[in-house]
């Protein structure tokens, strides 16, 4: 068991670079969701997600970083299936996830991928206590249990999760609970169902600081004492890089850079990724020298031609960034990054998919 | 790495007054009792209910005996008076209030189901659904319910059942909108996506998840239908559109307005039963006001206090 | 040591319910410099809000002041009239809300609201007010263009600049900021804080900034005030406070945030949250939760110590100054 009193890295160093197992558990190939924006004859289109490539491994602690409008939280709902993809595929072990149409292969892809919501407060019915989903889930799910045994089992979550006494949490209404408890809560009713992978958007963002680490730490324990992988989906780089194995940073609706969190850190490729970590403050380090006012914001992506969408911001941009959209190419040991300019600097192209 | 532990009693946040949505019913009879609105509004429909109920014990005489003297004003024997062919209007108002209170509880809630079932799957359902539903909504909310009454009352026989159907009808596609607009903005709260993830059907999603969300909406329609209700039952009824042999406190009004009541200085008998309307009404009016205060803890009366700054 | 531009003393605000009166924020004292950056840092529920309403004058029921003074140049505006008040709102002071969108007027251009904010305060010509309209927006970098634009046109953090600007308007001596960074992505974030902190060097204004992210002020801030369960936990220089927290809450508070440089160390955050104020814990507010609790601070409320420059409330340093004595 990981040990964190001697200050040891608590990951296992083979999750550092590729997915433990060759079978990703989950694996999107050209994932794209695009929203009609205005009304009946508007042509506008927005480009939400475009041309998404992800894996996720088996017992992998994955993040996906970006700002608000970058398409991050429309990937957790394409892949709990709140959204059907407008192109673009998701493969759940091996199988499309879009040739399951009865209600049974449904179910039983839903109790694999659960999903933790951002907003403790709005996220658990407040007229039912906070036993309700925990319960319904395993009713959904694991029928093979009986009354007692489903309330054993609730009990013994919410104990996972660190809401003791178990049997008088389950009792207890949202309204009496605080913020990081309503979080553990929707934790404890994802991990029920013995999930292969759960989706959090953004579980902490709503919670004071201090609270934050008790549940960032329990991500980290659910992965090593229920072998679930998790996507951690966050604005903030600096929980991706104390939870995750490996970071996914999203711009603009397209996957710009991805690999084990150190490299991504310490070696950021893409341009958008080293505003990203410049721009973070630390409190424990001095400020980084000349921050000049970052020019402009996150575009919001409607009816984009080809290039690159950073190419605005982009202190580096060069001729062909405006004609061509950089595909995500491997630059360096299972680290990628979409940018013709990094590209370049490696000795390859990013105008083909690597 | 041991998951560190919430001792139980660090949980708590803050006091909160009234728990939004909470259904817990000892704590809303507390809220009730504690509001002066509700408690007023309460004793009225209470009191209305029983004299509904037991006329018997409130008055002996026959309200149709037609065998007092005329037109005459109150007195020991009758304390509002007698009616144009001699019955006692007293007796009239008290046996009136059963039909009156029927039909107003019927309607209300008759065309609050009716709002539910179209608002709320209009709302959750979307689409084309919501289109459809929201154009059959809007059709019968501009329906001019005065000249469709006139109408049908050619073809269907007169009377209370017709002008419930009626009211019913004409009524019900306001309270929709409004469950609609709440659906609608209940539709993006977290916890419904969650009860999608999980698995659970539409229709589960809708009663189970939805409609308690709602209660304090749908209390408010009833009652302020209610209101509603009141008033324009007996309007009809006055108009002469109910059916005149039935009594209620309209057709109270119908007779006393045929008659010259107020004219041949009778004023009671036209009075007695337009007060009752207005106090009914102003029942179930006063208990809307007070679950709003009650449901929302920002409309409440503020008791304020003076500033004592320190020396 | 100049007089200060603000002074309040002994500060006390509750939220009057059915139930009881709630103490939201417990005698609190602090004062502002002129041109001074203070920073306010606290948690949900430790009324940091709340205070800075009750300086902006801006509470409204259930909540009251219940006690103390907020003399601004001199004066306690908690005794002044709504007339005398409105006389010195914007010119004197100015507040910049949490959410733009919340304070804007969506209905409304942006030089409407100018001229709106002008008006009600002075007496300019329509010439003059387009004039400094026009100057207050280019000092927050925005294209006089953007005058005629609605604020839904205008980007998150270019609404935010525009309050800002809204409340430069007639270059007040203090400017109360709650939370106006809370709505906007990192870079946005930066980008707005050194801007906020340029125009504070260029035109000499001192700054309340009302936050929950301690990082964010960090390298803005002259002072560092740490709110707990509406009293004052640690107040002193940003500075001396972020190398050597001395309350146990602002060191917790300090050790919960994931580093992005440097070796990376377990979070331990802190436990529990934070308490009910209609029933605060007996003695030191913080005890419950506090990793260094010792026995008499459940039964001691602690004052406010003076160690070094920065005042301090918990009793491990009452015990260091009786030692030193």
């Amino acid at each position: 068991m990981a040990n964190f009193a001697n200050g040891t890295n608590a990951i296992p160093a083979a999750a550092s670079a590729a997915p433990a197992s060759d079978e990703p558990l989950l694996q999107t190939v050209g994932l794209t969701r695009h929203f009609k924006l205005g009304g009946l004859f508007s042509s506008q289109i927005l480009h939400a997600v475009d041309d998404v490539d992800l894996t996720i491994g088996e017992r992998e602690l994955v993040s996906l970083v970006g700002e608000s409008g970058s398409g991050k939280s429309t990937i957790a709902r394409l892949l709990a299936m709140l959204y059907r993809p407008t192109a673009g595929e998701i493969h759940y072990r091996g199988r499309s996830v879009h040739s399951l149409h009865s209600r049974r292969d449904l179910l039983h892809y839903r109790s694999q991928v659960q999903m933790v919501f951002q907003d403790p407060y709005s996220s658990m019915n407040p007229v039912f206590r906070v036993s309700h989903g925990v319960m319904r889930n395993l009713k959904l799910h694991r029928p093979e249990l009986g009354r007692s045994e489903r309330r054993e089992e609730a009990e013994r979550v919410f104990t996972l999760v660190g809401l003791t006494p178990a049997a008088e949490m389950l009792r207890k209404y949202p309204y009496e609970m605080s913020g990081g408890q309503r979080q553990r809560v929707g934790f404890a009713q994802a991990v029920a169902v013995r999930p292969k992978l759960i989706l959090a958007d953004e579980p902490v963002s709503m919670l004071d600081v201090s609270i934050r680490a008790g549940i960032l730490n329990l991500m980290t324990d659910l992965r090593e004492r229920e072998g679930v992988s998790i996507l951690y989906i966050t604005h903030d780089i600096a929980s991706a890089r104390y939870v995750a194995d490996r970071i996914m940073v999203m711009y603009a609706g397209h996957i710009v850079e991805a690999g084990p969190t150190e490299a991504v850190l310490s070696d950021p490729r893409h341009p958008y990724t080293q505003l990203l970590l410049s721009a973070v403050p630390d409190p424990r380090e001095p400020i980084s020298v000349s921050t000049s006012p970052a020019v402009g914001e996150p575009p919001k992506v409607v009816n984009p031609g080809e290039g690159c969408r950073f190419r605005e911001r982009c202190p580096l941009a060069i001729e062909i960034c405006g004609r061509v959209t950089p595909r995500l190419t491997v630059l360096a040991p299972a680290h990628s990054a979409a940018c013709h300019v990094a590209a370049a600097a490696a000795g390859v192209t990013a105008d083909s998919p690597s | 790495m041991t998951i560190p532990s919430i001792a139980p009693d660090a949980g708590a946040p803050a006091a909160v007054p009234a728990a939004r949505g909470s259904i817990a019913s000892r704590r809303v009879a507390q809220a009730i009792f504690r509001n002066r609105k509700a408690t007023a509004g309460l004793v009225i429909l209470a009191a209305m209910s029983f004299i509904a109920a037991f006329p018997e014990l409130l008055t002996s005489v026959d309200p149709h005996a037609a065998i007092f003297d005329q037109q005459v004003g109150p007195s020991a024997q009758h304390l509002l008076g007698t009616t144009q062919v001699g019955e006692d209007v007293f007796a009239q108002v008290i046996w009136g209030t059963r039909l009156t209170l029927v039909i107003t509880v019927i309607v209300s809630l008759a065309a609050t189901v009716i709002s539910i079932l179209i608002g709320v799957t209009a709302a959750y359902v979307g689409g084309m659904a919501d289109r459809s539903l929201s154009l059959l909504t809007d059709v019968f909310l501009v329906l001019p319910t005065l000249p469709l009454l006139i109408v049908l009352t050619a073809y269907l026989p007169s009377g209370s059942l017709t002008i419930t159907a009626v009211m019913i009808a004409t009524s019900w596609a306001f309270a929709a909108r409004q469950l609609r607009a709440q659906g609608l903005s209940l539709r993006t709260r977290d916890f419904l996506e969650a009860a999608k993830v999980r698995g659970e059907r539409r229709s589960y999603i809708i009663i189970v998840e939805i409609l308690p969300n709602m209660i304090s909406l749908l209390v408010a329609s009833f009652l302020g239908l209610a209101v509603f209700v009141v008033g324009f039952a007996a309007g009809l009824q006055f108009l002469g559109l109910g059916n005149s042999t039935e009594l209620t406190w309209g057709t109270m009004l119908y007779y006393s307005q045929q008659n010259g009541a107020l004219e041949s200085g009778n004023a009671l008998w036209m009075l007695a039963p337009g007060a009752a309307v207005a106090l009914l009404g102003t029942g179930f009016a006063l208990l809307n006001y007070a679950f709003d205060e009650i449901g929302n803890p920002a409309l409440r009366p503020v008791r304020r206090r003076r500033v004592k700054p320190a020396a | 040591m100049s007089s200060p531009l603000l002074e309040v003393s002994d500060l006390s605000v509750d939220y009057i319910t059915d139930a009881g009166d709630v103490r939201a924020v417990d005698r609190v004292d602090i004062d502002v410099q002129p041109s001074e950056f203070l920073a306010i840092v606290g948690e949900s529920g430790c009324g940091k809000s709340t205070l800075l309403f009750a300086i902006a004058q801006l509470l409204s029921p259930p909540a009251e002041i219940a006690g103390g003074t907020v003399v601004f140049k001199g004066r306690d505006m908690v005794r002044l009239t709504e007339d005398e008040l409105r006389h010195i709102r914007w010119r004197d002071y100015s507040v910049v809300m949490q959410s733009a969108m919340n304070a804007l007027n969506p209905m409304k251009s942006i030089e409407a609201q100018f001229r709106d904010t002008i008006e009600a305060h002075d007496d300019m010509s329509r010439k003059a007010i387009r004039e400094r309209s026009a100057e207050v927006l280019h000092l927050v970098g925005i294209d006089a263009v953007h005058l005629k634009s609605y604020p839904h046109q205008l980007s998150g953090g270019m609404r935010q600049r525009a309050m800002i600007a809204m409340a430069l308007l007639f270059t007040p001596d203090l400017v109360i900021m709650d939370e106006p960074t809370s709505a906007l992505d990192v870079v946005a974030q930066r980008s707005l804080m050194s801007q906020i902190k340029e125009l504070q060097k260029r035109l000499g204004f001192a700054v309340i900034f009302v936050t929950h992210d301690m990082s964010l002020v960090r390298h803005y801030s002259d002072r560092l005030l740490v709110m707990y369960a509406g009293q004052v936990a640690e107040l002193g220089d940003t500075s001396a406070l972020f190398e050597d927290p001395l309350h146990p809450y602002t060191k917790g508070l300090l050790d919960a945030f994931p580093s992005i440089r440097g070796p990376r160390r377990p979070l331990t955050g802190i436990p529990g949250s934070p308490p009910d104020l209609a029933r605060p814990p007996s003695g030191c507010r913080f005890h419950p939760r506090c990793p260094v609790a010792m026995a008499q601070c459940s039964t001691t409320e602690p004052d406010l110590y003076e160690v070094a420059g920065i005042r301090v409330r918990c009793l491990l340093h009452a015990e260091a100054l009786k030692d030193a004595v």
